[in-house]
């Protein structure tokens, strides 16, 4: 279903985009890993990269930079992993990340609630 | 400045936080799923996609990614600023079998999920509530009250085969408050089982 969406919207964009590279599994960036980035637009650099430098002046999360590009998961986080690369973004991995089939701890639990409680 | 701005309506988030915590909310197709996240999401709920990598990711080559045979999957999510440096992340997501790589690579690390059920329907949510039972993924369902009569939480528990420790809840997704009490249900729930843990 979703796979014609793709198609209709520019069969090509995606390849272009990433330049063929498909390897995000390897690239280190989790769905929420929070981006900033640490340098201006500068001219020159692929269009993507610099709508994404634009929009991380604060934390920005991988899923909402992709909903913003319109691009999937998969392909922002190549491109994120080259910003990475060229020194242009800094990244905040998610705690859970390291153990991600270990229970939350207490404090976060904790914290978790009070926000939970504050809606 | 300003045109960079308008294509970004909703907040930022602050440049404090520095965690980002997950919890799924996965049910059926019109369970309500897309409701509840935007019920207590601070911004209106945002769609992206996923490509499925993992299943035949190692055998084929690079190209593959924009080829025809490209699987994506769409869907929703929004966000709850917890405190000064963690915001939680809500996630909808279909819970069918082949929706269930977004788990490999996108929901790692969920604190738990919402099992979103709907009792006309109850048949919807058997694929997911045995796919994170297996995961060992703590979770509560949660029955989304929609008009006509209704069977109790025990025939809704009897039904799902779930076992008496896993916290079942009426709730209504479009509510806030509703919403709200459900995710506190889950984070009461995994405070349990970190005690059991422990104990």
């Amino acid at each position: 279903m979703n796979r014609r969406s793709l198609h209709r919207e520019d069969p090509d964009r995606l390849y272009t985009v990433i330049g063929g590279r498909s390897n995000a599994g390897e690239s280190g960036f989790d769905a929420v890993s929070l981006v900033v980035a640490e340098s201006a637009p500068a001219s020159g650099m692929q269009s993507e990269h610099l709508q994404i430098l634009a929009m991380c002046s604060n934390p920005t999360a991988v899923v909402e930079i992709a909903a913003r590009l319109a691009l999937p998961v998969t392909a922002v986080k190549i491109l994120l992993r080259d910003l990475l690369d060229q020194g242009r973004i800094t990244v905040d991995h998610p705690t859970s990340a390291a153990a991600p089939t270990r229970l939350p701890d207490r404090d976060t639990l904790k914290q978790v609630l009070l926000g939970l409680q504050k809606l | 400045m300003d045109s960079k701005s308008s294509e970004l309506p909703d907040t930022p988030l602050d440049k404090t936080i520095k965690d980002a915590l997950k919890i799924v909310v996965v049910g059926g197709f019109g369970v309500g799923k897309t409701t509840m996240v935007g019920a207590v999401s601070e911004i209106k709920p945002l769609s992206t996609e996923e490509i499925m990598t993992q299943a035949g990711a190692a055998v084929d080559d690079r190209s593959r990614v924009a080829q025809k045979n490209t699987t994506t999957v769409a869907f929703d999510f929004g966000r709850i600023t917890v405190d000064r440096n963690k915001v939680l992340y809500l996630f909808g997501a279909p819970g069918q079998e082949r929706f269930w790589f977004l788990w490999d690579q996108l929901f790692a690390g969920s604190l738990g999920a919402v099992v979103l059920v709907d009792t006309r329907r109850l048949e919807d949510s058997f694929y997911a509530i045995d796919r994170l039972e297996s995961r060992h993924m703590p979770f509560v369902v949660a029955v989304n009250r929609f008009d006509g009569p209704q069977p109790s939480l025990d025939r809704v528990r009897e039904a799902l085969a779930l076992p008496p420790e896993t916290p079942l809840i009426d709730c209504d997704a479009r509510r806030r408050d509703s919403c709200k009490a459900v995710l506190i249900e889950l984070v009461m729930h995994l405070t349990h089982l970190l005690d059991l843990s422990h104990a």
